[in-house]
């Protein structure tokens, strides 16, 4: 390890902590912003109908003290760094009792499971796309290039909605929303699991068809730009085998899509917000939008935590890996 | 620069791009000549089918019509009726031993036949007591399906409407016995996308929000391009610490999705205060960091150039080295980028009105709130009414559609080594 790459790693530690004590702030008072008091809505739902008023102020009082809101700002910000450090994230206001941590839990992994396969899966299907188009040209560019053009302009609620209709409603082979089947309760049973693949089918298709054309588009320009360039016209002139020079332009073409790969599974949760709440898939983005719609702070907090905290490590370690694999960043940086 | 608008123009992406973004543009702008509805009039009840409806009751005192087919429900029967089934009934009264005189199976007979048949046919009857010749299962059946066919002429057959007062004294005859001409009816609307859950006229609001949808893509692109560009230069030039701080702004809006900024900035807002151009506003002010981001690094590069260099000691002013020697070598970016800030500015809009978050439903359509009714009345589950979402998920694609190959048609012309 060099001096200039210490340096270079100590300021980038350093903008990293700074980012993320501003975002932990930002996270906190964001949603606070938002108008409509959670207290008022939890007991207009829980109070009986024939409650005097003291009765009201009494649950109202009792609620404030249950969830910090009778401290002030900065307290209630303790509070939520405290939680966020034991990793409970407070009680949900609109589910209360029910902790924030359970939420997220339960919401996760359908995320995870929805998304990440689906991502790696448009990823190298558009990537191997792009990339044979860039190389054979000719038919396959011609009629590849402009219909992942027009792929990637078809939004992502657009994909979602028709594949809905197509496949769901029309030809009735997939079911519409949820996970699995609402009378089911999750255990390993395989009539279970296949209820779960079946769900799975539409809002993952809706992902993957959209992320190729964009990924395709990409990685055929890039590939143009690299096969263009100096060092593969000197190689050939050397007689070098034209699938070793192949395997060179393609492997620095994929250094941009590598960013563009890391930066969407950290932007993972952001992202699901549109499939998630088409198909009502019961993942993270589904619980945000609800958290949003109730004015459920510590959950609305804890996940845009979650997608910061996750933004955050993805150009973290794209920065790391750069200045090991890419030689001009490593240039640039370390001197 | 000649010879790059010649390059320009003679790209045919850029071109395709360009023709598919101006006819879209102009059809917004020239529809509302032809047909100056309100684009948010309620027509009728719900998702009514692509057609052309005629109005069922006449608010402007206009002459009632009374379209007269005497001759259709005749002509229909002799054609839908033919030989074979005539004598069916015929052989069937006779087995039943009705009274067959005067009874047969000419057309003019039919009327009296079907007398006949309507007085003598009795299901459960057949069904019970074997006629001669109707014993089997089979024949039963046949009997049963001319039942059903007969009963269907019976039911609608006829449409009566006169044009004329009350007294249908001067009816305005429709030439033709069967058919009528659409526009030979009064109050006749024309509805070639059908409505949506409203009663709106789905192709007259299409037109209307993807005006409006344009619009708040011009405004949010402009803005986050203005915005990108003035960080860019800035950070870019300057350096040092002004770079470090707005680096680290840019850093908070790229940690803080978008989207979530978004979502939490509209709420703040508030429902009343969000119109168009607020909408507009917000997600400009939310997208600027990735031009930013690029023109910083393109300023670094640019700004160690012998021509910037001499430009310093020569005691040119900052704004003046940034305009005449910096602006023009990344201005073919800017515009690029400009483009596609359009592009996704359509896209938030569109997204955030999908979640209930876009401008106050009340005053104007815009692409995402369509998408949007269309989701909350159930265009594409129980309605399946897909006139009211499939055209707009096309204007949508198509805009973005175009706007991308004007960009990479435009790449093609900037950067010689991406063309064919």
């Amino acid at each position: 390890m060099t001096k200039g790459m210490k340096k270079y790693f100590k300021k980038k530690i350093v903008w990293f902590l700074i980012t993320f004590v501003a975002a932990l702030i930002l996270n906190f008072i964001l949603p606070r912003l938002m108008p409509g008091d959670p207290v008022n809505a939890i007991v207009g739902k829980s109070i009986s109908p024939g409650a005097t008023q003291e009765q009201v102020q009494e649950q109202m009082a009792f609620y404030r003290h249950q969830f910090g809101l009778d401290k002030n700002l900065f307290g209630q910000f303790m509070d939520f760094v405290k939680n966020a450090f034991n990793g409970t994230f407070g009680v949900s206001y609109s589910q209360y009792p029910r902790k924030v941590s359970d939420i997220i839990g339960s919401g996760i992994w359908w995320t995870i499971a929805l998304q990440l396969p689906a991502i790696l899966v448009g990823w190298f299907l558009g990537n191997i796309l792009g990339a044979v188009a860039a190389y054979k040209r000719g038919v396959w560019d011609k009629v590849l290039m402009p219909v992942s053009l027009f792929l990637s302009a078809i939004p992502a609620f657009g994909a979602a909605v028709i594949l809905l209709v197509v496949f769901s409603v029309n030809l009735g082979i997939a079911p519409a929303n949820g996970a699995y089947d609402p009378g089911m309760i999750p255990n390993f049973s395989w009539s279970f699991i296949s209820s779960v693949i079946a769900h799975y089918q539409l809002p993952f298709w809706s992902i993957v068809l959209i992320s190729i054309g964009g990924q395709a588009v990409g990685m055929r320009s890039m590939s143009i730009y690299e096969l263009n360039a100096d060092y593969v016209k000197y190689s050939r002139f050397l007689g070098i085998k034209d699938s070793k020079i192949v395997r060179y332009v393609f492997r620095n073409a994929m250094l941009p899509q590598v960013t563009g790969l890391a930066m969407s599974i950290g932007s993972m949760v952001g992202g699901a917000l549109v499939a998630e709440t088409i198909f009502s898939y019961p993942g993270l983005g589904m619980a945000m939008y609800s958290a949003i719609t109730q004015s459920d702070y510590p959950v609305i907090s804890a996940t845009t935590l979650i997608i910061t905290i996750m933004v955050l490590l993805a150009s973290f370690m794209l920065d790391i890996i750069y200045a090991f694999i890419d030689p001009r960043v490593k240039a640039a940086q370390f001197d | 620069m000649k010879s790059t608008f010649k390059n320009i123009l003679h790209s045919p992406r850029f071109m395709v791009g360009f023709i598919i973004f101006v006819i879209m543009l102009l059809t917004v702008l020239i529809y509302p000549y032809f047909v100056p509805r309100d684009p948010l009039l309620s027509l009728g009840k719900g998702f009514l089918a692509p057609g052309t409806y005629f109005s069922v009751y006449d608010a402007n005192n206009a002459p009632m019509y009374r379209v007269e087919l005497p001759e259709a429900a005749a002509n229909r029967l002799q054609s839908d009726l033919p030989e074979s089934d005539r004598k069916l009934i015929l052989d069937f009264l006779k087995a039943k031993g009705a009274d067959t005189t005067g009874l047969n199976t000419s057309n003019e007979g039919i009327e009296a036949l079907l007398e006949a048949w309507s007085a003598n046919y009795d299901e459960a009857d057949v069904k019970k007591s074997k006629y001669d010749g109707f014993s089997t299962q089979a024949k039963r059946r046949a009997l049963s399906r001319l039942d059903t066919k007969l009963k269907s002429f019976a039911s609608g057959v006829s449409m009566n409407v006169t044009r004329g007062d009350e007294e249908g004294a001067e009816a305005t005859k429709v030439s033709g016995a069967d058919f009528a001409r659409v526009d030979q009816v009064a109050n006749t609307i024309s509805l070639p996308l059908g409505t949506d859950n409203f009663g709106r006229d789905t192709l007259t609001e299409l037109v209307k929000a993807t005006g409006v949808s344009l619009l708040i893509g011009l405004i949010a692109g402009t803005v986050a391009t203005l915005l990108g560009l003035t960080v860019g230069l800035l950070a870019g030039y300057m350096g040092g610490i002004v770079d470090d701080i707005l680096m680290f702004i840019a850093n908070i809006f790229t940690v803080i999705p978008g989207f979530v900024l978004l979502i939490l900035i509209y709420y703040s807002v508030g429902q009343e205060a969000r119109g168009v151009v607020t909408c507009a506003l917000v997600i400009g002010l939310t997208s600027w960091v990735w031009t930013a981001r690029s023109v910083r690094s393109q300023v670094i590069s640019l700004r160690n150039r012998d021509h910037v260099n001499l430009s310093k000691l020569s005691g040119h002013s900052l704004p003046r080295i940034v305009t005449t020697d910096i602006l023009p070598y990344i201005a073919s970016y800017v515009v690029m980028a400009f483009i596609l800030q359009v592009s996704s500015g359509i896209l938030a809009e569109a997204q955030l009105s999908l979640l209930g978050l876009g401008p106050k439903t009340t005053d104007v359509p815009t692409l995402g709130l369509m998408m949007n009714w269309a989701k909350l009345f159930g265009a594409y589950t129980s309605s399946n009414a897909w006139w009211a979402y499939f055209p707009v998920i096309l204007v949508i694609a198509l805009t973005s559609f175009s706007l991308n190959l004007m960009n990479t048609g435009l790449d093609q012309v900037f950067n010689p080594t991406l063309r064919d």
